[in-house]
């Protein structure tokens, strides 16, 4: 963490006289703010690089007169300087206005926000059901070190770190849709049933079992082997001897005083499964045939569909900066040496 | 702090049944490779034993062993007896180890930044003792820690409670794990080395709160150290440990005035005189090193660097003579007082 070098570096913000905890904010949503510009100036040089622009699109292969057209580009403010244009895209980010898919006949942030909760629903369960179960599965393992317990879940670690998502994903389908019955094929409701309230739930989460599954596989094997070596790690430190020395229970060292310390690297690690996940629902949605934004971008790429395409990566650097944010702050929570001055 | 303290000779002779005896402890590194060997000594109630060597004598896995904290591979190496309060330790149960550790017997580590746990108050790692120990309730080991936290020296102990380890200076986290040590009013008290990683101004404060509390409650303390100094300071009795073993051991102000093992000898001449001036004079050293646990002559262990040495020494090892308080572990002990 770089929160040593920020402070140094915000030393007008100390004259301020703000408690540190707004400072730290301040400065979190400083750098936030730059990564998001970085990300919108990338996003507008992309726009600009792309071979022809939004009216060659609308125009395809209509006939057009060089007239017509020029009146488009005049319309859409494409005559205009560059800088001014700039301006214009910025603006219109400011309000979440993410421009107009000609592909879809939608605007962009309409088709995001129906879809944009399936994916993050997909990718915060997926989060914690791969570290809950990774973490227990590597804390069982490093307290078991060298036994057959050991080795049998590290095996199982190493096949499912092996697995790519989308075998894991077609695996499941084929036996416990298509052999058992138990779970539904693809979709995130049956459509047909028309459920409301409660029984929507239900029939939505039934739907979810499998992707998340399919998706948490590869990171479930990452938190198992890395909770079980910081948790060794760990429980060689003097202060772990220390609370063995204290006459302390085994659950309270254990778990305490040794997986309280393991867990920093294990939330270092959720902040960027968040970010890489989403090449995994790609997959993911595609296979369960999910109406999730990963596959959105996924489309996107294939029509050319650049205001969409633009519109996700800008949406998801949002959500990544956000969870960074979220991480840090959680950071400072675990870890009390990380202090927010 | 040279001198003063060889005129209060403390040693009275122990007549009443020790708190701690060790019996023939022996801690294999592996089958016939030993690293403490034909280890037998013993603490009486109350009194302040040190145990002195250099590192890798042995005196720190002692400690571990008397709190069965050995590790698990040095553990199974484990032999002899270790009687607490009438209990065999080598023997005991884990749960029972555990009823004892923090309660009956403590211990105070070398480095205090790295024996408390970074991410907990040290007012939490102080109550917690108390909750697994006295049965007390979350509020009632919150007020008791303070009033420890107080009793060690620290200054507005309620605001230090909430502190963590890294807010506090290294004397300070020593007095933290000082408070952790007698939370429960533990009848022995073991201190490794509890001093080496402070400041000098520092450990001299540490040692006099040693002292303090155990002349306050009655407690028995086992000092560590590998500093002379240190010893004439705290400890009524000291034993000496060489490659494993016990090689001297008696009243703290005799020893160090009338060394017999060469060893002792050795170690008293290889220290400073009182003053800073020596007039050019160079301290004088034990030559060699201290021979590896699998490389262990076959007579007496400190043959190999002593002068006094003969073929005797170098083919059968001494037993631990005892005469009166003292006992030395040698065929020709040195005589006289310290020049």
């Amino acid at each position: 963490m770089s929160l040593t070098d920020t402070s140094a570096r915000r030393a007008p913000a100390a004259r301020l006289a703000l408690p540190p905890w707004a400072r730290f904010l301040l400065g979190r949503l400083g750098q936030a703010f730059l990564v998001m510009a970085l990300v919108v100036i990338g996003n507008f040089v992309i726009m600009q690089m792309a071979p022809g622009d939004l009216v060659t699109v609308i125009a395809g292969g209509a006939d057009m007169t060089q007239e017509q057209m020029a009146d488009l580009r005049a319309r859409f403010g494409l005559d205009l300087p560059l800088l001014v244009q700039f301006w214009n895209y910025v603006a219109q980010l400011l309000t979440f206005d993410l421009g107009y898919s000609y592909r879809m006949n939608a605007p962009v942030w309409e088709v995001l926000s129906a879809r944009l909760p399936t994916t993050a629903a997909l990718v915060v369960l997926s989060l914690l059901f791969s570290v809950t179960i990774g973490t227990v599965m590597g804390v069982v393992s490093a307290r078991r070190a060298g036994t057959l317990t050991d080795m049998g879940i590290n095996a199982v670690a190493l096949v499912l770190y092996a697995a790519p998502s989308f075998v894991v994903a077609m695996l499941l389908v084929l036996v416990f849709s298509v052999k058992l019955g138990w779970f539904p094929i693809a979709g995130l409701t049956t459509v047909s049933a028309g459920y409301t309230g409660w029984a929507l739930v239900k029939d939505m989460a039934a739907h979810l079992v499998m992707p998340v599954t399919a998706l948490c596989t590869f990171y479930v094997a990452i938190y198992a082997r890395l909770a079980r070596s910081t948790m060794l790690e760990v429980m060689d430190q003097d202060y772990v001897r220390t609370a063995r020395a204290k006459g302390l229970s085994e659950t309270r060292v254990i778990y305490v005083h040794t997986l309280r310390n393991a867990l920093l690297p294990i939330v270092t690690m959720a902040g960027l499964q968040v970010s890489t996940v989403l090449g995994g629902a790609v997959v993911v949605e595609t296979v369960f045939g999910l109406p999730g934004m990963a596959r959105t971008a996924y489309d996107a790429v294939f029509q050319r569909d650049t205001t969409m395409l633009l519109g996700v990566m800008f949406v998801s650097s949002l959500a990544i900066v956000i969870v960074n944010l979220a991480v840090d702050l959680l950071y400072t929570v675990l870890d009390p040496r990380v202090s927010l001055k | 702090m040279t001198f003063s303290i060889l005129d209060s000779a403390r040693a009275e002779p122990v007549t009443t049944a020790p708190l701690l005896s060790l019996e023939d402890v022996r801690i294999d590194l592996r089958p016939g490779v030993p690293l403490v060997e034909a280890l037998s000594f013993d603490v009486a109630p109350g009194e302040a034993l040190a145990i002195v060597g250099e590192s890798g004598c042995g005196k720190s896995l002692t400690s571990l062993a008397v709190m069965g904290l050995l590790p698990k591979n040095l553990k199974a190496g484990q032999s002899g007896k270790i009687v607490f309060e009438g209990m065999d330790l080598a023997t005991a149960s884990e749960g029972k180890l555990r009823g004892l550790r923090g309660n009956r017997l403590a211990m105070i580590f070398q480095d205090p930044l790295s024996a408390l746990n970074p991410v907990l108050s040290v007012g939490a790692q102080i109550a917690e003792v108390l909750i697994a120990h006295a049965r007390m309730s979350k509020a009632q080991a919150k007020a008791r820690a303070i009033e420890l936290l107080g009793e060690v020296g620290l200054p507005r102990p309620d605001l230090r409670f909430g502190d963590y380890p890294h807010q506090l200076s290294g004397g300070m986290r020593q007095r933290v794990t000082i408070a952790m040590a007698i939370a429960c009013d533990p009848k022995l008290v073991i201190a490794d080395e509890p001093t080496t990683a402070l400041d000098v101004t520092v450990q001299a404060q540490i040692l006099d709160l040693l002292t303090e509390i155990r002349k306050r409650t009655g407690q028995s303390l086992i000092l560590i150290t590998h500093d002379l100094g240190v010893v004439g300071e705290v400890a009524d009795r000291m034993i000496v440990m060489y490659a494993g073993t016990v090689v001297e051991e008696g009243p703290v102000a005799e020893v160090l005035s009338r060394p017999k093992h060469p060893y002792t000898a050795g170690l008293l001449a290889a220290r400073p005189s009182g003053s800073y001036v020596h007039g050019g004079q160079a301290l004088s050293d034990i030559p060699g090193t201290v021979p590896a646990p699998d490389a262990r002559p076959e007579g007496c262990l400190f043959a190999p660097r002593c002068a006094r040495a003969t073929a005797r020494c170098r083919e059968a090892r001494p037993p631990l003579d005892r005469a009166g308080a003292r006992a030395v572990r040698c065929f020709f002990p040195v005589d006289g007082a310290l020049a």
